[in-house]
């Protein structure tokens, strides 16, 4: 723990609603095929989410739980999720992201197997959006200059 | 009667959207918008989404009006967590940045509480 720059309330409130809002987000990947939201939306709110706990804790804190290394590495992964499944159903013999292909992969039906692979495409979507909004955000808030600037101490 | 119990929840948080409006507008200063704003916001918003619960259970009790009007009631806790906390946090700010409160001749209300705190 750093030094306390912080308000009480405003930290309390942000260590109850910071959960919720990541399972939110979780809610709006999940339910992205039958209603508002997906990948992008979700990702979205959990960086909101993160920026909510900057707001309360000062961006020291949240280097300290969330690396700007790890930052970068989760914005690669993301997009070498949606990469891999698209080159997998390529592999298997379809298009690019075709879904239907990977039921010769799971043990279920191609209707099936499709929903699983968008679901699994607007994960990697929602890492990377989260990844890169808070890239964006670090980098806004520093001026660019990366650890320097206002490092949660102002 | 469900209905008309939504019509009165709703038309009471319209009123207390209506004194928050007619607050940010008059009022002479920062802090006492935020008051208006505030305050009658946070009821405001909470009796329209108690009202709109309300009209979405209707009259025949089922699993799924429930579940909706549960969804909008969660919407109305985290407002009340998050809404008052907001006002907090930008009027605590404000205070921190030097800004005095409006008074009627001018004066300040009290020192700057900085020197002494630091």
């Amino acid at each position: 723990m750093t030094e306390r720059w912080g308000d009480l309330i405003v930290e309390t409130i942000a260590r109850l609603l910071v959960p919720f809002q990541q399972l939110y987000s979780l809610y709006v990947l999940a339910h992205g095929h039958s209603s508002p939201g997906g990948g992008f939306q979700g990702g979205c709110i959990f960086a909101a989410s993160l920026v909510l706990l900057i707001v309360a804790y000062g961006t020291r804190e949240l280097r300290r739980r969330f690396p700007e290394r790890a930052i970068l590495v989760l914005c690669a992964l993301g997009v070498f999720i949606y990469a891999a499944v698209g080159w997998l159903c390529l592999f298997l013999g379809g298009n690019f992201l075709d879904y239907s292909q990977l039921s010769k992969l799971l043990p279920t039906d191609p209707i099936m197997a499709r929903y699983y692979g968008m679901a699994a495409v607007e994960v990697g979507v929602q890492i990377t959006v989260m990844a890169i909004m808070m890239a964006i955000f670090l980098e806004l808030l520093t001026g660019g200059g990366g650890q320097k600037g206002c490092s949660g101490n102002s | 009667m469900m209905e008309a119990l939504a019509v009165l929840f709703i038309s009471a948080g319209l009123f207390f959207f209506f004194t928050a409006t007619v607050g940010l507008l008059r009022l002479p200063d920062f802090y006492s918008r935020m008051h208006a704003m505030g305050k009658a916001d946070t009821m405001g918003l909470l009796l329209t989404l108690t009202g709109l619960a309300l009209y979405q259970m209707g009259e025949g009790l089922s699993w799924s009006k429930a579940f909706v009007a549960f969804k909008i009631l969660l919407i109305a806790v985290f407002w009340f967590l998050g809404g008052p906390t907001a006002t907090h946090a930008l009027l605590r700010s404000a205070f921190e940045g030097g800004k005095m409160p409006w008074t009627k001749d001018g004066q300040a209300v009290l020192d700057w509480p900085r020197q002494e705190e630091r």
